[in-house]
């Protein structure tokens, strides 16, 4: 089956006056028509820019300078503005993190939702209006007709990102890509908005990339998961083999910092210890080595590949390699 | 919002009498009186001429009288022109004025929007250091120098424009710009400073990423928001505007209420000067006013409470 999108050794860079920031350093990964993919990392890792790199969506000093992005067999680093305008909102569109500044405080609800209608479907404003009040229902906003006449200040936060996933998928996207979509939000709006994508994504049959700090949100959503660390992806795998037979220390990090579902009290997170990598001079071997408690000599001078791990699970991590020694992750099933 | 409306009329008001009332007795203040020319008046003719005027009373009885008179609309009459009330002054100099204002205003504004606009779209290319080169001698040149640089050019050099005058459109020109000059650097610089702060708001990548052209983005989305402190200039603009008309007038010989106020002034016509002082506060009051009212309909956020 062909894929609905496929990257290949995407590299993007942010050129400053301090140098380039090598923000995203050569990823892959794909996405079959239909899947939810989890992105994973922590702050800094290049999430968000890989997202954006696929939206074409860079700030005028960011560059693609390396890779190719399929998206249903056309590749996007190719496109033009003009045909990325037509991809953007309408095959593929995107939610942000922070509810509170995504929309325009000075045009009516009505009048943003409308917007990517009239643009992509051809409608008028009459049928668009229609279009936009039936999403905004169809994401749990009361009297829709009536909020379309408003402002965002009049919205609450978790209301503003129920109008950005209305306005998202207002088009039928063949790809939607949520980043960090609850991350501002208080706890209970947070499971709210999550209850709601889980079912939307029941009800249209929109593939999604979801970006979060949090493995338990994915778990939930998605049934594949990448890690990011240092702008390089450096585990893949479905959410359960990733939750029980992860091969990747930084993994196995983000996994202690979850709290555990099972016991009542919510455990102290324990964080990773040490700093991300320096982007401007990433290290030569395993971004991940000075943090690492399983650090070897060939980790500091090279860059791990992606081993094979099995179906769909590939980590980048020497303890992998056939004569590193055997360490395994202190996550194991039966563990949760 | 009309309680609101109520509220700030009410203020207006006392702040028009604070300002009646200080240049009442600051002009009363200064030493000399309206009849001390050059040539000294033979003390009877002054004294008539003081008593004609009611100058000789008690000053809190002076006072008392001209706040009456001015609640009734009365302005008094002038000292200086036999025959003439203060209200005619105004009447007949205040047109020549405003037409010159408001096309210096429009020519601001509109200019300098643009020139913010096309500096910031070109951020840090030629375009861009062209108009804040421009937008600089704007707001350090003077008017003065402004207009006698343009009379030198236009006038004299390229005999293009008439340099004084008010018979037509072509002797607005030179006048609206050396008033305007400056608001319109400022407006410039706030445009662009303004715009490229809007550019690097989330709704602005939100507006991009549903796919709209960047025409769209720019003068659907960003410009609406980046107006927004021009709007909080416009009271500004105008107080300028007005105070620029005193030396621009004259210099072009302009038959307005500027011109007329600095002649006031030198010949110590006290019911002038307190009339066209009143005159041009109450103007900027409600323009104020106006501004205020506008602001809460372009921002939305802004509840009039
Ligand atoms: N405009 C920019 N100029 C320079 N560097 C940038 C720019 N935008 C992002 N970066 C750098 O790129 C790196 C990756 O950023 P990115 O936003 O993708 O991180 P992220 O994984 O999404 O993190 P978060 O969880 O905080 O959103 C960061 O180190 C950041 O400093
Ligand atoms: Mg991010």
């Amino acid at each position: 089956m062909e894929k609905l999108l496929q990257v290949n050794d995407l590299k993007t860079s942010f050129f400053t006056h301090v140098g380039e920031v090598k923000a995203v350093r050569g990823v892959s990964f794909y996405l079959d028509k239909g899947e939810a993919l989890g992105i994973v990392g922590e702050s800094g890792s290049g999430k968000s820019i890989t997202m954006m790199s696929i939206m074409k969506l860079l700030s005028d000093n960011g560059k693609i300078i390396n890779g190719d992005i399929y998206f249903e067999g056309k590749n996007l680093v190719k496109a033009d503005e003009g045909e990325m305008e037509k991809i953007r909102g309408n095959d593929i569109s995107m939610i942000f993190q922070d509810p509170m500044t995504s929309l325009n405080p000075v045009l009516k609800i009505g009048d943003q939702i409308t917007e990517p209608i009239i643009k992509h479907k051809n409608m008028n404003k009459a049928e668009a209006y229609k279009r936009a009040a039936h999403m905004l229902s169809l994401v749990g906003i009361p009297s829709p007709e009536d909020r379309m006449k408003q402002y965002p200040h009049e919205f609450s936060g978790g209301m503003r990102q129920r109008v950005m996933i209305a306005m998202a998928l207002s088009c039928d996207p063949k790809l939607l890509i949520a980043d960090e979509p609850t991350t501002a939000l208080d706890v209970t709006i947070q499971a709210q908005i999550l209850e709601l994508m889980k079912e939307l994504r029941e009800k249209i049959n929109t593939s999604i990339i979801l970006i979060t700090h949090d493995l338990g949100v994915v778990a939930d959503v998605c049934s594949r998961i990448n890690v990011m660390y240092g702008g390089l992806l450096v585990e893949t795998a479905n959410t359960d083999d990733l939750f029980y037979d992860s091969r990747h220390p930084y993994t196995w990090g983000l996994l202690g910092s979850v709290p555990n579902p099972n016991t009542l009290i919510r455990e102290r997170l324990k964080p990773i210890e040490g700093q991300p990598p320096d982007l401007l001079n990433p290290p030569k071997g395993c971004p991940f080595a000075p943090r690492c408690e399983y650090t070897m000599k060939i980790c500091m001078t090279d860059r791990p590949p992606m081993f094979e791990i099995g179906e769909n699970h590939k980590a980048a991590c020497w303890l992998n390699h056939k004569d590193a020694p055997k360490v395994s992750s202190p996550f194991k099933r039966g563990d949760k | 919002m009309s309680n609101y409306i109520v509220k700030r009329i009410f203020a207006s008001f006392i702040t028009l009498w604070i300002v009646v009332t200080a240049t009442f007795f600051l002009m009363h203040a200064m030493p000399g009186g309206p009849f001390d020319g050059e040539k000294k008046l033979p003390d009877q003719v002054k004294a008539n001429l003081e008593t004609k005027f009611g100058l000789d009373k008690p000053i809190m009885q002076q006072y008392g009288l001209y706040l009456k008179n001015l609640l009734k609309g009365d302005l008094g009459p002038s000292i200086k022109y036999e025959g003439r009330t203060v209200n005619e002054i105004i009447k007949y100099s205040f047109p020549a004025s405003a037409k010159i204002g408001s096309v210096a205003i429009l020519f601001s504004l509109v200019v300098g929007i643009y020139m913010g606009i096309v500096a910031a779209l070109h951020q840090g290319k030629w375009q861009d250091d062209l108009c804040m080169i421009i937008a600089t001698l704007g707001v350090t040149v003077p008017s003065f120098v402004l207009s006698t640089f343009l009379i030198l050019i236009f006038s004299v050099k390229l005999k293009l424009l008439p340099p004084v005058g008010f018979d037509g459109p072509l002797n607005y020109i030179m006048p609206a710009i050396a008033l305007g000059g400056y608001s319109l650097s400022f407006i410039a610089r706030l445009t662009r400073s303004s715009l490229l702060d809007v550019i690097r708001q989330d709704y602005i990548r939100t507006a991009v990423a549903k796919g709209l052209s960047k025409k769209t983005v720019i003068f659907k989305h960003a410009l609406r928001n980046a107006l927004i402190p021009i709007v909080t200039y416009m009271g500004p603009l105008i107080a300028g505007i007005l105070t620029g008309s005193f030396v621009v007038e004259k210099i072009f010989g302009i038959p307005g209420l500027g011109r007329e106020f600095v002649q006031n002034i030198t010949n110590r016509d006290y019911m002038a000067i307190m009339g066209v002082t009143v005159f041009y506060s109450a103007f900027l009051v409600i323009c104020n006013l106006v501004v205020d009212i506008l602001y809460a309909f372009i921002d939305p956020r802004i509840k009039l409470e």
